[in-house]
């Protein structure tokens, strides 16, 4: 592995996303929306008796929505670089394939959990009381879907050469992980077959362990689906296998 | 010694060759001109090389690694200026190129002064904190030259460097090319399909339809062709024509009122000439073939004239077969 090469693509996001203002702001005003417009309006057809207000229980839904937004908008840049070019340079230098799909899953991490934190600054604002420990815990969550994610991300690039699979990936893709994500309401009050497919969507355990942070309840409606540790245990057996799936393809000469 | 060795190399795409069994070497230091119309497996050929493609059979070296089995020797040992513009325009010049030299592992306290000497070789350090997508195409292809320099390759591929640039950026480029072998140690391989650019290069492979069909310094090559040819008008041709054969013992060629001789050395010819002439030379011209008189002769048709149809079609198979596979 070279952690040179590694550096080098996560210092070139970081510098790209601090330059880009335009996507910061929209990185941060798509959650905003959500919560304020959607959530608020939402919060009237559901009782707070199930649990807690709506716009609380949307909380951990919408940090795994900027993650995911951001995560796979970082590795489809990708697609963008393979079609500019500049992917080419990339695949050129003396680096394997598993240093570049690391480098470009922490170049994803970097910036969506930078994103997720200026979010999670919220929570006083909708009445929610965390602790630090709480907020360490729902950090060292953020970075690892953030990771799972942008892994993912990757592997999707792998498939596509042009920039127009762009609202390919957003509309069959990304808006459905979203929906079946237990972002919107809990898993465990879907029917049958959409709970199974959430189940598939490694979002869910992100957003349920973010649950598990942010609000402990033992039971009700409104609860995580799953344990801490099975939230977890998913999330980096899943990341490990996109991480080793990813370079195997870029690895694949034609 | 060799720095590039290839041997009997295929790649296929399904039933489309691209490269037909070509075999040639690369003399260190030199600058070597792969010249072909478009499609001819030029581009194909820098990539087997580069290691981003695997080729079908046969062997290539670079700088002794073998392509096949050692790609991550001959990524070292190699920079690469590809056809199509890979930087990154969102960034800085000077970023680039620090891109580059962490990419490559550079060590990190070399990387200043190799940053800064590659911009200025080719001349864009003023205008190192630009954004790329400021430049003009001339001044991005001299800043991936200077990105190709930067972690000290053997060799440098250039595809058709100067596609697409005005004359001045293309006479810039130039300079800035034929300067690198002896600067910086570098041996040169590039492509193209201008021929004047080849008339440059050390030694030259002409490559048509996946097969190398000739091979040889420019001056070897349009040797194949014949020699030099002078064209003269003089007050008398006939009287001119026994002159010419009494002197050089060469039957000139009358054609619309113009004489046409042709000999080895026509430079060497034309003093000689204008002394046993004297006043009877109204004024002499010095033809001398062209690499495109190679390929014409060796083709039968001219390189620069191909079938854009033709090239699109190839690339749409190559990518049908790519999708499959």
């Amino acid at each position: 592995m070279e952690f040179n090469a590694i550096y080098v693509l996560v210092a070139r996001e970081f510098k790209k996303f601090i330059r880009e203002r335009s996507r910061l702001v929209s990185a941060i005003a798509r959650p905003l929306l959500w919560l304020f417009l959607v959530g608020a309006g939402m919060s009237r057809l559901v009782s707070p008796k199930a649990g807690m207000p709506y716009t609380q229980f949307i909380f951990p839904g919408i940090l795994g929505m900027t993650i995911l937004f951001s995560s796979i908008f970082s590795s489809i840049s990708i697609i963008w670089d393979k079609e500019f070019g500049f992917f080419k340079e990339i695949l050129a230098a003396p680096v394997s394939r598993l240093s570049i799909v690391i480098g470009k899953g922490l170049s994803g991490t970097v910036v969506s959990t930078i994103q997720a934190s200026i979010v999670l600054l919220l929570f006083p604002v909708l009445g929610l009381k965390l602790g630090l420990f709480q907020i360490l815990e729902v950090l060292i969550i953020a970075i690892a879907v953030s990771f799972c994610i942008s892994t993912f991300g990757i592997l999707l690039a792998t498939f596509y050469e042009s920039y127009e699979s762009f609202s390919v990936i957003m509309n069959f893709i990304v808006m459905p992980m979203f929906f079946l994500s237990g972002a919107m309401y809990p898993v465990k009050l879907l029917p049958k077959p959409l709970a199974v497919a959430t189940k598939l969507n490694p979002l869910t355990y992100g957003i349920d362990a973010l649950k598990n942070a942010i609000f402990p309840l033992e039971e009700g409606p409104m609860s995580a689906d799953f344990s801490l540790v099975t939230d977890m245990a998913v999330i980096l057996f899943l990341s490990f296998t996109f991480v080793v799936i990813a370079a195997r393809l870029f690895e694949r000469k034609k | 010694m060799s720095i590039i060795r290839v041997e009997n190399l295929v790649k296929s795409y399904g039933g489309l060759t691209a490269i037909d069994g070509i075999s040639f070497e690369v003399e260190e230091g030199t600058i070597f001109g792969f010249l072909g119309p478009n499609g001819a497996g030029k581009t194909t050929t820098i990539n087997v090389l580069c290691t981003l493609i695997s080729a079908t059979s046969g062997k290539a070296f670079i700088n002794g690694h073998d392509c096949a089995k050692e790609p991550s020797n001959v990524r070292k040992s190699i920079g690469i200026v590809f056809q199509d513009t890979t930087l990154d325009k969102d960034l800085t010049a000077r970023e680039n190129l620090v891109f580059h030299a962490y990419l490559y592992g550079v060590k990190k306290s070399e990387i200043r002064t190799r940053v800064h000497d590659a911009l200025t070789f080719v001349g864009l350090y003023e205008r190192k904190d630009d954004l790329v997508k400021k430049y003009s195409g001339g001044m991005k292809r001299r800043l991936e030259v200077a990105r190709g320099l930067i972690h000290r390759p053997r060799v440098l591929f250039l595809d058709e460097p100067t596609l697409g640039l005005d004359p001045q950026s293309r006479a810039n480029l130039w300079g800035v090319i034929t300067e690198m072998p002896k600067k910086h140690n570098v041996t040169i391989f590039m492509t193209t399909h201008y021929m004047e650019e080849a008339e440059v290069c050390d030694n030259i492979a002409i490559i048509d339809n996946g097969k190398i069909i000739a091979e040889g310094s420019p001056e070897e090559l349009k040797k194949t062709v014949g020699g030099d040819v002078i064209s003269l008008r003089t007050r008398d041709n006939h009287w001119s024509r026994q002159e010419i054969k009494k002197m050089f013992g060469i039957d000139s060629e009358e054609k619309d009122g113009e004489l046409y001789l042709t000999t080895g050395r026509g430079d060497a010819c034309i003093p000689e000439l204008i002394r046993g002439l004297g006043d009877m030379v109204l004024s002499v011209k010095l033809q001398r073939p062209t690499i495109n008189d190679v390929f014409l002769k060796l083709t039968g048709k001219a390189i620069r004239d191909e079938d854009v149809s033709g090239m699109s079609n190839i690339k749409e198979e190559v990518r049908a077969y790519r999708r499959r596979h």
